[in-house]
């Protein structure tokens, strides 16, 4: 098993969540649940110290973290950009919407900008059916996207960016 | 008529008083106070109750059959892995309507003999999650969950469970594994999880809709519940309506209720005024119907025998400009995302299927390939371990039973009839018509037209992308589509 190669804090707060779950085997995925949510992915040095933290196969681990969709190893975009492929969104244009991010961005879907600002990914259903096609950027829902609006949003986050760092075009 | 979302939007689902006032938590009185777990459980039965997640099983012949079960330990779980795209009844009546979920649960605790209750949320439903909570804390806090419900000796109270995105976990037994932390992958019935199920203990598993619906049928009577809806159907359904219609949203109907009312009266009919081209009921495991079926009254054995099925009550309306083949691509796609892998003729037929399909839609599809995924798919359904595999290729066998001409236009004719499979599509420029305006030339975003000013343009086959931007833009209708 390679090093562990995470900072102090990260490796405790791993520890002291996985503590809160009692180490419990059965509480894995909500311990990757809250992990995810405080440091954004699982990459596999994370999951090595799960796996020792609950006593269990770094297998176990990485085989769960790989089998549901709503975990990832890849670190995301500033902002994660989310387009839903569900039917509804689908029959209304989705895909469009999905290549115009593509072509805009220049990535593939599951990647993220080289600046590190966007990642682009597609969910199954928000469940907002009546506002097809959606997408979320961050947390926040767009309804009835266009494929002629998808610069302006771009644009919205990227100019928002513009005032922390002049650089960015 | 609103049974399952009889509160959503009239209460404020974040105060239990409202629930109550509507008569909430009576039901669970009566049964705790009033019926026996036996009583409780033939009023469920004699209602006619089936169960609303897609499989149509009797709810009070599985609570009969977990309660019959002899152990120590027993769960009840909600099902609230709402994965079907294009659903979101399950989303709506757990944010709009917390409490009828938890005190169902309690009812179902009291009858099988459980003293806990767990409910497998979706983590993509943030605002579900966090009313359920708060809904859970109030009934603790009004001694509706704990120990000594309403002053009887009944203990039971609820837990939440994450799902982390995997459609496969709405099958009860991968929902059980996905609860235990390991990855949700279905095993062989039985045993039954009336019998081994969370834990290895006997769990009866049922869908919030289900749930949404006993407090009703305990306050109005088995009686009163039977009345509605077909001989095998009863009740209401909500179905979530959307795709080309005019009013989009949830409705919940009699069953019995035909799609023509459904799409048509309540739908306010199809976007634009195009023409109704099919209905796409139960999501990845159901079919598309076509108009023929537009009167069908709508029960689970109808729409079994329609060849698509109850599902969660996704309905999709589709028009004229939806290709077929396309449909059943994209739900093929879907499946094969969401195939666990654990067994064969799903993870591999599945993936065939799909390559078969992108060969039609990309124009090299011959005429045997038709009745190739036909045997394909009856293989899959005949062949798979668990519900998502048996139904996967329902998308692709009714749009073949149902739109075999639109397959044949495909392979025979190298023509998609929708316009929707652009390796099909030839964008031409009519010589007679254009007038060299060069607005075409000017937005086309490949330069694949040419053309000097005043002079007709003509456009590059091999470097067109089939964008459609000249086709929109022109103002002389000097673009083609064949």
């Amino acid at each position: 098993m390679p090093e562990i190669k995470l900072a102090e804090n990260t490796i405790q707060l791993i520890i002291d969540i996985c503590a809160e779950f009692e180490n419990k085997e059965s509480e894995l995925i909500n311990v990757l649940h809250k992990v995810q949510g405080k440091l954004g992915y699982l990459p596999a040095e994370v999951q090595e110290v799960i796996a020792k933290e609950l006593k269990i196969g770094v297998a176990r681990v990485y085989g769960v973290v790989t089998f549901y969709s709503f975990f990832t190893m890849i670190p995301q975009g500033e902002f994660p950009i989310s387009i839903c492929m569900g039917t509804a969104c689908y029959v209304r244009g989705a895909e469009q919407v999905l290549a115009e991010f593509k072509r805009q961005l220049k990535v593939e879907v599951g990647e993220s900008t080289g600046d590190g600002k966007f990642s682009i990914n597609c969910l199954r259903c928000v469940g907002a059916c009546g506002l097809a096609p959606v997408i979320t950027v961050g947390g926040k829902v767009f309804g009835r996207v266009a494929p002629s609006q998808v610069k302006e949003i771009i644009e919205e986050y990227r100019e928002g960016c513009v005032v922390d760092d002049p650089k960015t075009v | 008529m609103r049974i399952a979302l009889r509160n959503c939007g009239l209460i404020d689902p974040e105060k239990i008083e409202e629930y109550i006032a509507e008569d909430g938590y009576f039901a669970l009185g009566k049964c705790l106070t009033e019926f026996t777990r036996e009583e409780t459980i033939k009023e469920i039965k004699d209602s006619g109750l089936r169960g609303r997640g897609g499989g149509g099983f009797p709810t009070g012949l599985k609570w009969e059959i977990t309660k019959n079960v002899e152990a120590g330990q027993k769960y009840v779980v909600c099902n609230a892995d709402e994965g079907d795209p294009g659903a979101f009844m399950d989303r709506s009546i757990l944010e709009g309507d917390p409490h009828s979920v938890i005190e169902a649960m309690a009812i179902c605790g009291y009858c099988i003999g459980a003293d806990t209750g767990l409910v497998y949320i979706r983590a993509e439903y943030p605002l579900a999650i966090e009313r359920l909570k708060i809904a859970i804390k109030q009934a603790r806090e009004f001694g509706l969950l704990g120990e000594g419900i309403l002053g009887t000796n009944f203990n039971f109270d609820i837990e939440l469970r994450y799902g982390a995105g995997a459609f496969v976990c709405g099958e009860e037994t991968a929902l059980i594994h996905s609860m235990e932390g390991l990855r949700g992958e279905p095993t062989v019935k039985p045993p039954f999880p009336s019998v081994s199920g969370y834990m290895g203990k006997p769990t009866n598993v049922n869908n919030v809709e289900t749930f949404a619906s006993v407090p009703v049928i305990i306050n109005k009577g088995a009686n009163w519940f039977n009345k509605i809806g077909t001989e095998k159907s009863k009740g209401t359904k909500v179905f979530a309506l959307a795709g080309k219609i005019n009013k989009v949203g949830l409705v919940e109907v009699p069953m019995g209720t035909t799609l023509r009312e459904v799409i048509y009266d309540i739908g306010g009919g199809i976007v634009n005024g195009k023409e109704f081209k099919s209905v796409q009921t139960g999501g990845p495991s159901g079919g598309c119907l076509t108009k023929d079926f537009l009167d069908t009254p709508i029960d689970y054995d109808n729409l079994i025998a329609a060849g698509s099925m109850m599902g969660s009550g996704g309905m999709i309306v589709l028009d004229e400009d939806d290709c077929m083949v396309s449909i059943a691509k994209f739900y093929l796609e879907f499946t094969l995302e969401e195939s666990c892998g654990k067994c064969t003729p799903c993870r591999i037929g599945n993936k065939r299927l799909f390559e078969i399909l992108t060969k039609i839609t990309e124009g090299n599809g011959v005429l045997e390939d038709i009745e190739r995924l036909r045997v394909l798919s009856n293989v899959i359904k005949d062949t798979s371990l668990c519900g998502l595999g048996q139904s996967s290729p329902n998308p692709v066998l009714s749009t073949i039973n149902n739109f075999e001409e639109e397959y044949r236009a495909h392979v025979v004719d190298g023509k998609c009839p929708a316009g929707q499979c652009k390796s099909l599509l030839r964008y031409d420029i009519v010589e007679d018509l254009c007038t060299g305006c060069t607005l075409c030339f000017r937005n086309c975003p490949v330069g694949a037209i040419t053309g000097e000013r005043r002079e007709p343009h003509l456009i590059d086959q091999s470097l067109c992308i089939k964008c459609g931007v000249c086709f929109e833009k022109c103002k002389f209708n000097a673009i083609t589509l064949i």
